[in-house]
C-alpha cells in the first residue's frame, strides 16, 4: 500500500477543470515531483490533498484512510505538512514563534493551563521551544530566532516556513516550489536538505519548476498539463518523453 | 523575570495613587478609578480577540450588560410571592437565597450575589458560544455587522423588558460580599477597599491574559491572525480557537459587568448601548490592537476622563473621533508611534530655525 493514493481527483472552478481526473501514488520514503507549465493545476492539487479546497470528485487516501472531505487541521493531524508557493508566515511573530506554531499538534496546553501557567504546561513550553530551536539550527537560521519572521530576507523566510512544516514531524511533506526565488547556491542547498529530510524517514511530494533540481532529487515525476496527468515515470524517462517535451517546448 | 517588572510597577502605581489621594484629600478620584478598572477588564479581554486573534466584535457591551443585568435582576427581584413553590424551596436548600428586608421594611427573598454572579457569567459564556458558532465563520465587515446586530438586540431587550426595568434599569442592587470583610459596594466607607478589589481583579486579568498570549494557545490565536490558511495547515483548529477566545472575552466582559453593577448599586440600558461597544473597540485600537498593556492603559485613562466628565456632552463623539484619528494616523496605536523620533524632529526643527534665522541676517 502506498503512503498517499490519489484516485480520479477532480476540481472544477466554474467551467475550468483545474485538476482533471488525476490519479497517482506516492510510496513510503520516496521523493516525488509534480511538474507542469504555469496554471497546470499543481498548487490546486496540493490544496485538494491538504483540504484547503474541497474536491469536485475523486478520493485521497493517506495511510489507507480516506482523508478527502476532512478539514485542513485534521489532515495535518494525520501527518501531512506543507509549505506555500507564496510564503505564508505569521506576521507579528518571531521566526522562533512561527516554528513553535508547528508544534501545535505535538503539545496540548489549552486555555486554562496556558492562563494559569501550570507546571506541566511550562515544561511542555520548554520542549516546544527546544524543538523549534533545533529546527532553526538545522536550517542554519538560528541567528534570526527572535526576528519578526516577515521582516527576514526571502530565502530565510522560506527556511522558516520549511522549519515550521518539519516541526509537525509529518509522514508526508508537501513542498510548493521550494526553490522559487532562490539563487543557484541556495537551490543546491535546498536539494541537499530535501534529501536529508527523506533520510529522516519523511516522504516528500514537491512541485518545482527548477528542472535540474527535480531531475536530481526525485525518484519519480508526475507531469500535469491543463489539469491532466500526461506522464508519470522516473526522471530519465520523463526527459525523453515526447509528450512532455511537446508541452514544455511547444510544438 | 523581565515580564514581572511591568506588573510590579503597576502594583506600585496602584498603591501610590491610593496613598496620594489619601494625603491630598482627593479620595473622590478613587470612585472613577475603580469604575475605569472594571471597564479596562472588559477592554483587555476584547484586546485579545481583536488584536491577537484578529476578530472584531461590536457587541461586547452586550456581554457586559448580560453580566450586569442578570446579576442585578437576580439579587433584587423579590421572590417572596413564590416562597412556597418547590423550586424556591429547593434553591433555598442549596443556600443560594437570602432573606431580608427591602427598603420599605417588607420581607425580601432574593438570590445571593455569588449565585447571581455565577448565573450571569455562565449565561454570558453560553450566549457567546451560541452566537459565536455561526457568527465567527464570518470575516471582516460581516463579522462586525453580525456582532453589532447582537449588541442592538441586547440593548432593545433590556430597554423593552419589565424584568430589566425598561428605561430606568435596575437600582438598589445589594453589596457583593466576596469574603468576610470584603464587599463590592458603593459605600463611601468602602472606597479604598473597592479600589483595591477592582484593581486586584484587573491585575489578575492582566496576568492571565499575558500568560495566555505567550503560550501554545496564544501562538495559535496569533497564527490565525497572521494567516488562517497556514494556521490550519499547521494543525490549528481555527474555528474552535476563535470560538473559545470569543467566549473568554465575553466572560471578562460579564465579570466586569457584574462587579461594576454591584459597585454602582445599579445598571441602566446605556451600558448595553451600541456606542459603548464602539467605545471599547476605539480604546483597543488606540492602545495598539495587539498590545495588552496599551489596551489596559488607554482603557483606564480614557474611561477615567470620560467618567470625570472631561468630554462633556460630546462623550460619544469623542470616542468616534478617536477611532477615526487612530485609523488614519496611528493604525498601530498611539503607543507605537515613534515619540522619540517626533521629539527629535521637533528639536531639530526648532534648532534649525534658529540657525537659519541667524544665517539670513548675514548675506541678505
Ligand atoms: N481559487 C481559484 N478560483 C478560480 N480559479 C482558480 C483558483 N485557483 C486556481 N485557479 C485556476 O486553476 C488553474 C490552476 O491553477 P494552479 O494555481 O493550481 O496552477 P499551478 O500549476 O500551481 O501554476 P503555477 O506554476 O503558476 O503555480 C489556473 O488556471 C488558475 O487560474
Ligand atoms: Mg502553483
Amino acid at each position: 500500500m502506498a503512503l498517499l493514493e490519489i484516485s480520479r481527483l477532480h476540481k472544477k472552478f466554474g467551467g475550468l477543470h483545474a485538476v482533471n481526473d488525476v490519479s497517482f501514488n506516492v510510496e513510503h520514503g520516496a521523493i516525488k515531483a509534480v511538474i507542469g507549465p504555469n496554471g497546470a493545476g499543481k498548487t490546486t492539487l496540493f490544496n485538494l490533498i491538504t483540504g484547503t479546497l474541497a474536491a469536485s470528485a475523486g478520493a485521497v487516501q493517506f495511510k489507507g484512510e480516506n482523508i478527502q472531505g476532512r478539514k485542513p487541521h485534521q489532515i495535518a493531524a494525520c501527518g501531512i505538512a506543507r509549505t506555500f508557493q507564496n510564503i505564508k508566515l505569521f506576521h507579528g511573530m518571531t521566526a522562533l514563534e512561527n516554528i513553535m506554531v508547528g508544534r501545535h499538534l505535538r503539545s496540548r496546553a489549552g486555555f486554562m493551563a496556558s492562563m494559569l501557567r501550570l507546571p506541566w504546561s511550562r515544561q511542555e513550553e520548554q520542549k516546544i521551544r527546544g524543538k523549534a530551536m533545533e529546527l532553526l539550527e538545522l536550517l542554519e537560521i538560528a541567528a534570526y530566532a527572535d526576528v519578526d519572521a516577515t521582516s527576514l530576507a526571502f530565502g530565510q523566510q522560506r527556511a522558516v516556513e520549511f522549519a515550521r512544516a518539519l516541526a509537525l514531524e509529518p509522514a508526508l511533506l508537501l513542498l510548493d516550489e521550494p526553490a522559487a526565488g532562490l539563487n543557484m547556491h541556495e537551490t543546491a542547498e535546498i536539494g541537499r536538505l530535501i534529501a536529508r529530510i527523506r533520510d529522516l524517514g519523511i516522504t516528500v511530494l514537491l512541485v518545482e519548476h527548477d528542472m535540474s533540481l527535480v531531475m536530481e532529487i526525485s525518484d519519480e515525476i508526475v507531469v500535469l498539463s491543463f489539469g491532466q496527468k500526461i506522464a508519470e515515470d522516473v526522471p530519465a524517462a520523463i526527459q525523453d518523453n515526447p509528450e512532455v517535451i511537446k508541452v514544455y517546448l511547444g510544438e | 523575570m523581565k515580564k514581572l517588572l511591568p506588573l510590579a510597577a503597576l502594583v506600585l502605581i496602584v498603591v501610590t495613587v491610593q496613598i496620594i489621594t489619601e494625603w491630598t484629600d482627593t479620595r473622590f478620584y478613587l470612585t472613577q478609578l475603580t469604575m475605569s478598572a472594571y471597564y479596562a477588564l472588559l477592554i483587555i479581554g476584547l484586546c485579545v480577540v481583536m488584536g491577537y486573534a484578529g476578530q472584531i466584535s461590536l457587541g461586547h457591551a452586550g456581554f457586559f450588560a448580560i453580566g450586569g443585568y442578570l446579576s442585578a435582576a437576580l439579587t433584587t427581584h423579590n421572590l417572596v410571592a413564590y416562597q412556597n413553590s418547590a423550586l424556591i424551596r429547593m434553591l433555598d436548600g442549596l443556600g443560594v437565597l437570602v432573606s431580608g428586608q427591602d427598603i420599605y421594611g417588607d420581607a425580601l427573598i432574593a438570590v445571593t450575589p455569588w449565585a447571581a454572579c455565577a448565573v450571569a457569567v455562565v449565561s454570558a459564556a453560553v450566549i457567546a458560544w451560541i452566537l459565536g458558532i455561526p457568527v465567527l465563520k464570518l470575516k471582516g465587515h460581516y463579522l462586525a455587522m453580525a456582532t453589532l446586530g447582537f449588541g442592538i438586540i441586547t440593548y432593545r431587550i433590556v430597554l423593552a423588558s419589565e424584568y430589566f426595568g425598561e428605561a430606568d434599569g435596575i437600582s438598589e442592587v445589594p453589596a457583593f460580599q466576596l469574603l468576610p470583610g470584603l464587599a463590592v459596594s458603593g459605600d463611601f466607607g468602602a472606597r479604598e477597599e473597592n479600589y483595591y478589589i477592582a484593581w486586584g481583579l484587573l491585575i489578575i486579568g492582566m496576568i492571565l491574559l499575558r500568560n495566555l498570549i505567550d503560550s501554545r494557545v496564544g501562538r495559535a490565536l496569533r497564527s490565525i491572525h497572521g494567516s488562517e490558511e497556514a494556521a490550519a495547515s499547521s494543525g490549528v483548529d481555527t474555528a474552535r480557537f476563535k470560538l473559545q477566545v470569543f467566549v473568554l472575552s465575553a466572560v471578562f466582559a460579564a465579570v466586569a459587568g457584574v462587579f461594576l453593577t454591584h459597585y454602582n448599586g445599579g445598571i441602566g440600558p446605556s451600558e448595553s448601548g451600541v456606542m459603548k461597544s464602539v467605545r471599547y473597540v476605539a480604546i483597543v485600537a488606540v492602545g495598539g490592537m495587539a498590545h495588552l498593556w496599551g489596551a489596559m492603559i488607554m482603557g483606564v485613562i480614557l474611561n477615567f476622563l470620560s467618567l470625570r466628565g472631561v468630554f462633556g456632552s460630546y462623550d460619544d463623539a469623542v470616542f468616534g473621533l478617536i477611532l477615526i484619528v487612530v485609523m488614519l494616523f496611528a493604525p498601530n496605536g498611539i503607543l507605537s508611534l515613534n515619540w522619540r523620533g517626533y521629539a527629535y524632529m521637533i528639536f531639530r526643527l526648532a534648532t534649525a530655525r534658529k540657525q537659519s534665522g541667524g544665517k539670513t541676517d548675514g548675506p541678505a
